[in-house]
């Protein structure tokens, strides 16, 4: 196991060299020098140019910027925002929580929607029922999902005035951040009433989210199920008499799980990206949102760091979804 | 004699592939949009009722014709300064299915070469391009393209380069999967022996029997790439207003979601139409040429 993980870790120290580079390069291939882009429209004055290039290291070789550009990263120092003059790292740190409460509920729904409905379709092959998921399935996964937001938002919100339009929680609560997760702080803040909006806010969002990860789970499970219901041992499981609903739910599903817990795991991607669109129609205060306005903002320190940090988190969630795979799957160990 | 010999010849290669992807019912419907949305793109200036940019000031935001108050003028209503929504949902259709096929040209013909490349250079070129795909995939498309758009500046142009770079990892991976699986093949053996050049292998050779995994991939690309232009129109990174790409509208419609549902929901599904239309036949293309899940 231990010398499959260090494979693992020699495939992504590459992976994570290349990011730093580009994201070093993102800031000098963005017209004009950085003194001029951290700038701005107010210009700088050609002495002080001079002086900020050689203070700030931007005159010396490439080469030995990025070193010490590595050796910041290394420290945590990701630099600071042109906008708020704060680090990058504690900002991103600050907005993270709402991105992962957001991400995580739309997982959830995803998984607890997606699952039982690719079980059931492929339990029932060839049916009315199986078509209709699938082509439900098919339909989310084309899903323009800021389309889908703001559709969401006409129903819910404007005909029906069920849920809030944006936003996490009423102006109404005051919550004190403990975890940075709103469902969790206004728990134990013990208003009721915060709790409720904090999850009518949610809502929304988290099936926006969810959608695309909904759509390519409820299919990979199929597709999973049928590979298993036809082999032997669930063939064997059927003649020894269990009632169906024992050889899928428990026979089948099992091994059925193994390629799914990896398209789950891809998926954080998927939340990212969607995060992007939906925190920007529900303004919803998450990396996303942040760093979509940090784009238009020209705030470019604050986009290199995200950047780096996002994709940084995606490597480490499909790090860890491969030992899982490993540990699921002790073949794959031995294979590779 | 000749009779039988007929009955039991193989098909043609097309027929067999008809034959296939016909069963799929799904991508039949789905080449049906598509060859329907070519023909409203090639003829929008004469299918459409209004030009695109044309603006009627005494019907702003009229509801579509089968609502109380629309207009015969506007069967799918008006926006906010007066446009008809069906005559830019047909000018956008062009945008759209000029994004794809751009799209798709660009990230295949660079992705094609650097997969070939790596098949055939082996050593240090090969780890380089396969690393570099590495880190491009590390990175959410969205997110990818808004940095290439931040760097480039906003724009059609920009938006379909940065969404093509985001793609080009996808044909990289395959070509190279599939040359490397080529490769030890006795024809091509037999290609080299025969003295053909490195490049000839790589082209006329190889490359064609490389195709089926790369056209179903061309075509689930064509259906994101669409996805992609339209979420950058929409955060307004690409297509800029008064182009009537379909981003670009649902994000001009944003700030009437609650009055004017149509401004909306018109866009939206024209968007999801296409990239359904798109999914489907790369669906049914993948179940006809690929042997391994061909039914038999």
């Amino acid at each position: 196991m231990l010398r499959f993980i260090i494979s693992r870790l020699g495939h992504l120290l590459p992976t994570f060299f290349g990011l730093t580079l580009v994201s070093f390069a993102f800031i000098r291939l963005v017209p004009g020098d950085p003194i001029e882009v951290m700038a701005g429209e107010r210009g700088v004055a050609p002495e002080r140019h001079a002086r900020l290039m050689a203070e700030l290291g931007f005159d010396r070789p490439l080469w030995e910027q990025y070193l010490s550009y590595l050796g910041d990263l290394l420290q945590g120092d990701l630099g600071r925002s042109l906008i708020t003059k704060q680090p990058v790292s504690s900002e991103f740190l600050t907005l993270f929580p709402a991105t992962m409460e957001l991400a995580f509920c739309a997982m959830l729904f995803a998984i607890v929607i997606g699952l039982p409905a690719g079980v059931l379709a492929a339990a029932k092959r060839g049916s009315p029922f199986d078509h209709g998921i699938m082509a439900a399935a098919l339909t989310g996964y084309s899903m323009p999902i800021f389309w889908w937001g703001l559709l969401l938002i006409v129903l819910f919100s404007g005909t029906l005035g069920w849920t809030p339009v944006s936003g996490r929680i009423s102006f109404l609560y005051f919550v004190q951040p403990v975890t940075g997760f709103l469902l969790i702080d206004t728990l134990l803040s013990g208003q009721p009433g915060a709790f409720r909006s904090a999850v009518a806010h949610l809502i929304l969002p988290a099936i926006v989210v969810g959608t695309i990860p909904l759509a390519v789970i409820a299919r990979q499970t199929r597709s999973a199920m049928l590979e298993v219901l036809s082999e032997d041992y669930v063939r064997t499981a059927r003649a020894k008499g269990l009632p169906p609903s024992r050889v899928i739910g428990l026979h089948a599903l099992r091994n059925a799980l193994i390629p799914v817990v990896t398209v789950i795991g891809l998926q954080v991607g998927t939340l990212f990206a969607g995060a992007i669109l939906t925190e920007t129609i529900f303004a919803w205060p998450g990396v996303g949102k942040w760093l979509l306005d940090s784009i238009s903002r020209r705030d470019y320190p604050s986009v290199q760091g995200g950047l780096l940090l996002i994709a940084l988190i995606i490597m480490l969630v499909n790090l860890l979804v491969d030992l899982l795979y490993g540990v699921l799957n002790p073949r794959i160990r031995h294979v590779r | 004699m000749s009779v039988d010999a007929e009955a039991v010849s193989t098909p043609s290669p097309l027929r067999e592939f008809w034959f296939h992807f016909s069963e799929n019912k799904g991508a039949v419907a789905g080449l049906c949009v598509i060859v329907l949305l070519a023909v409203v793109a090639l003829f929008a200036d004469v299918i459409a009722p209004h030009g695109a940019a044309q603006q009627y000031r005494d019907a702003l935001l009229r509801p579509p014709v089968w609502q109380a108050g629309g207009d015969p003028r506007f069967l799918l209503g008006t926006d906010a300064v007066g446009r008809d929504i069906l005559s830019r949902l047909i000018h956008g259709t062009r945008f759209s299915l000029m994004i794809g096929a751009i799209v798709v040209t660009l990230s295949s013909s660079v992705g094609i070469l650097l997969g070939l490349s790596a098949a055939f250079l082996k050593g240090f070129a090969e780890t380089l391009v396969m690393r570099a795909m590495d880190v491009i995939l590390s990175v959410p498309s969205i997110l990818l393209a808004l940095v290439v758009v931040a760097i480039l500046g906003p724009g059609l142009v920009n938006a379909m380069i940065a969404v093509a770079v985001v793609y080009v990892p996808h044909f990289t991976r395959l070509t190279r999967a599939s040359a490397l699986s080529e490769l030890p093949r006795e024809y091509v053996t037999s290609a080299r022996i025969a003295g053909a050049s490195p490049l000839r292998l790589m082209f006329v050779t190889v490359l064609p029997n490389c195709m089926p995994p790369l056209i179903v991939q061309a075509t689930l690309g064509f259906s994101a790439a669409v996805l992609d232009a339209a979420a950058l129109g929409f955060l307004g990174m690409g297509a800029q207003p008064p182009t009537p790409e379909w981003g670009t509208m649902l994000a001009e419609a944003r700030e009437f979601i609650l009055r004017a549902w149509w401004v909306v929901t018109m866009p939206g599904l024209a968007i999801l139409i296409t990239v359904l239309a798109f999914n489907l036949m790369g669906d049914g293309l993948r179940d006809a040429l690929d042997p391994k899940l061909k039914r038999s």
